[in-house]
C-alpha cells in the first residue's frame, strides 16, 4: 500500500496520502487524513498550518516513515532526514554536545562549533539536557537536525510553549540556517506568523480529517519580506482561512 | 557516621551474646578472627575464597548476560513474553535446592553442573526486572532514533541501555547476593573445595568458629564488591541525574 521510492538525487518531496484512519478504543475508524498531497521542491520550505488536533502531527509522522499503515506513498529525498520533535527528545544521559554527535558521527569540530555557536550553545556543550532550559533543550534539538545535513528536514512545531520573543530569536535562526544552507524543509505549525516568515509555500489545512483547503506561494523571498509585507500577507490569508472554513 | 554507629552496635550484640550463649556456641568476634588469620596463614582461607568467588562471578555473569538477553526479548516481542512466561513463573518457584540437586544427578558433581544450577537460580529474577525495565523503554526516544537511522548497535547502546541501567543495577545488586548464597549450598553438596564445603565440613565437627569465621570472611568480600565495584559503576552511570540546573 505504501511505498518510500527515491526520486533521483533532488531533494523533491512528494508525499500522497489518499487515506489514513486510526481505529478508537471503541473499534471505530475515524479518518485523520483525507487525500492530503503534495510536492516540495529541492530547497523549498512548506509550512502547513491548521487547528490544533487536525492531524498535523500525524502527516509528519507518515513523511518521517514513522508511521506506515496508511493509503498512499511518499518519495523521499535520498539521504538521511533531520527532525525536530515537538519536545525535544534529546538523550537525558549524554552530554549536549554526545547528543549532536551521536546522530551525526561525521560532524567535524569547525562546523560544529560554527553551529553551536550560531544557536548560542558554545556555553552549553558539556550540559546534560536536564539542565537546560526548554528554550535551550529546543535549539539542541535543532542543532541536532542541521547536524546531519538532511536533504529533509522536519519540523513539528518546534516553538511552542516557548515565551514570544525566545520563539522570534529561534526563528530568526532557523531562516537563517536554512538559507545558508538550503534544504527542503516540512514545517508544521499553528502560528500563521510563523508560517508566513519561514515559508516559500504555505498550505491551509482543514479540521480533521485534515485535507489542503488551499496551497499558496509566499512572495518575495524570505529575505526580502519586510514587516508590512508580512503583516498584509498574514491580514490576506487570515481572511482567506475564514472563508474557506465558513 | 551513622554506619559506622550501627556496625558497632552489631559488634557490641555479638559480644553480649557470646558471653550469655557461651564460647561453644556462640564464639566471640575475637575468637573467629583469630580463626581467620589461622586459616589465612595455612593459605586454605584465599584457596576458597578465590573458588568461591570464581563460581560466584561465572554464574552472576551467565546470569545476567542470558536474563538481560531474555528480558529485553520478553519486555519488546509480546509473542515471546507469552511464550516464555509460564516457563519464567516455573523456574521462580523451584526451590533452588531442587535445581541444584537435579543438577548433580544430571550433570555429575562437576563444577559445570553446579555453575549452571546456579545460574539457572537466578535466571528468572534477572529476566523479570530487566524486562520490567524493556517494558518502560521510552517509545519517543526510540522514534527519534529511527528518524535519524542510528545504526542498531549505537541505538542500543546510546538509547536503549541507558534506560536499562537502573534495572540492570537492581538485578545485579539482588543477583550477587543471592548467587553466593546459592553456590555454598552448590558447594555443601557437591564439590571438594570453597566456602560451602568449608562449612559442611565444620558443620559436621560442630566447629560454629569456623563457619563464622568462613561466612564473615565471604562477605566482606561481597560488601567489598559492592562498595568498590557496584556503587561506583552506579554513580557514574547516574552522573547525569545528580546535577540540577
Amino acid at each position: 500500500m505504501n511505498d518510500a521510492r527515491p526520486v533521483g538525487d533532488s531533494g523533491l518531496l512528494d508525499v500522497r496520502i489518499a487515506r489514513k484512519a486510526f481505529r478508537s478504543a471503541s473499534g471505530a475508524r475515524a479518518d485523520v487524513l483525507r487525500d492530503v498531497a503534495f510536492t516540495l521542491a529541492d530547497g523549498e520550505v512548506g509550512a502547513f498550518v491548521g487547528p490544533s488536533g487536525c492531524g498535523k502531527t500525524t502527516m509528519l509522522r507518515i513523511v518521517a516513515g514513522l508511521d506506515q499503515e496508511f493509503d498512499g506513498a511518499v518519495a523521499r529525498p535520498p539521504g538521511t532526514i533531520g527532525m525536530v520533535f515537538q519536545e525535544p527528545r534529546l538523550l537525558p544521559w549524554r552530554t549536549v554536545e554526545a547528543n549532536v554527535r551521536l546522530i551525526a558521527p561525521a560532524i567535524d569540530e569547525t562546523t560544529l562549533a560554527t553551529l553551536f555557536h550560531s544557536l548560542g550553545l558554545a556555553t552549553h556543550r558539556a550540559h546534560f539536557p536536564g539542565e537546560l532550559s526548554l528554550g535551550l533543550a529546543r535549539r539542541v534539538a535543532l542543532a541536532r537536525a542541521f547536524a546531519v545535513e538532511p536533504k529533509l528536514l522536519i519540523l513539528d512545531e518546534p516553538f511552542t510553549s516557548l515565551d514570544r520573543p525566545l520563539a522570534v530569536r529561534l526563528r530568526d535562526e532557523l531562516a537563517m540556517l536554512v538559507d545558508r544552507r538550503p534544504v527542503t524543509t516540512l514545517l508544521v505549525t499553528h502560528d500563521l506568523d510563523e508560517a508566513v516568515r519561514l515559508a516559500d509555500r504555505l498550505f491551509l489545512l482543514s479540521a480533521r480529517p485534515a485535507r489542503i483547503l488551499a496551497a499558496m506561494p509566499i512572495l518575495p523571498p524570505r529575505a526580502a519580506r519586510s514587516e508590512e509585507v508580512v503583516a498584509s500577507l498574514e491580514a490576506a490569508i487570515a481572511r482567506q482561512q475564514r472563508t474557506l472554513e465558513a | 557516621m551513622l554506619r559506622l554507629m550501627s556496625l558497632a552496635v552489631f559488634f557490641a550484640t555479638w559480644i553480649i551474646g557470646s558471653a550469655l550463649a557461651g564460647e561453644q556456641m556462640l564464639p566471640g568476634p575475637i575468637a573467629v578472627a583469630h580463626a581467620m588469620l589461622s586459616e589465612a596463614r595455612s593459605g586454605a582461607l584465599f584457596i576458597n575464597l578465590g573458588a568461591t568467588l570464581a563460581r560466584v562471578l561465572l554464574a552472576f555473569a551467565l546470569a545476567m548476560t542470558l536474563g538481560t538477553a531474555l528480558g529485553i526479548l520478553m519486555g519488546r516481542a509480546p509473542i515471546a513474553d507469552r511464550l516464555g512466561d509460564p516457563w519464567l513463573l516455573i523456574l521462580l518457584n523451584l526451590p533452588a535446592l531442587v535445581v541444584v540437586v537435579l543438577a548433580y544427578i544430571w550433570g555429575g558433581l562437576t563444577e559445570t553442573a553446579a555453575i549452571a544450577a546456579v545460574a539457572v537460580n537466578k535466571l528468572p529474577t534477572a529476566i523479570v526486572t530487566v524486562r520490567e525495565g524493556a517494558r518502560a523503554l521510552d517509545s519517543t526516544l526510540d522514534e527519534m532514533a529511527r528518524v535519524f537511522a542510528m545504526p542498531r548497535w549505537r541505538a542500543f547502546r546510546h538509547v536503549v541501555l541507558p534506560q536499562l541501567l537502573p534495572y540492570l543495577a537492581a538485578a545485579a545488586r539482588s543477583g550477587l547476593s543471592l548467587v553466593w548464597k546459592i553456590v555454598l549450598v552448590a558447594e555443601l553438596l557437591g564439590r571438594p573445595n570453597g566456602v560451602g564445603f568449608e562449612i559442611g565440613i565444620a558443620f559436621q565437627l560442630f566447629d560454629v568458629t569456623r563457619i563464622l569465621a568462613y561466612a564473615l570472611s565471604f562477605t566482606a568480600v561481597v560488601l567489598a564488591i559492592e562498595t568498590f565495584l557496584v556503587q561506583p559503576l552506579e554513580r557514574r552511570a547516574s552522573r547525569w541525574r545528580f546535577r540540577p540546573a
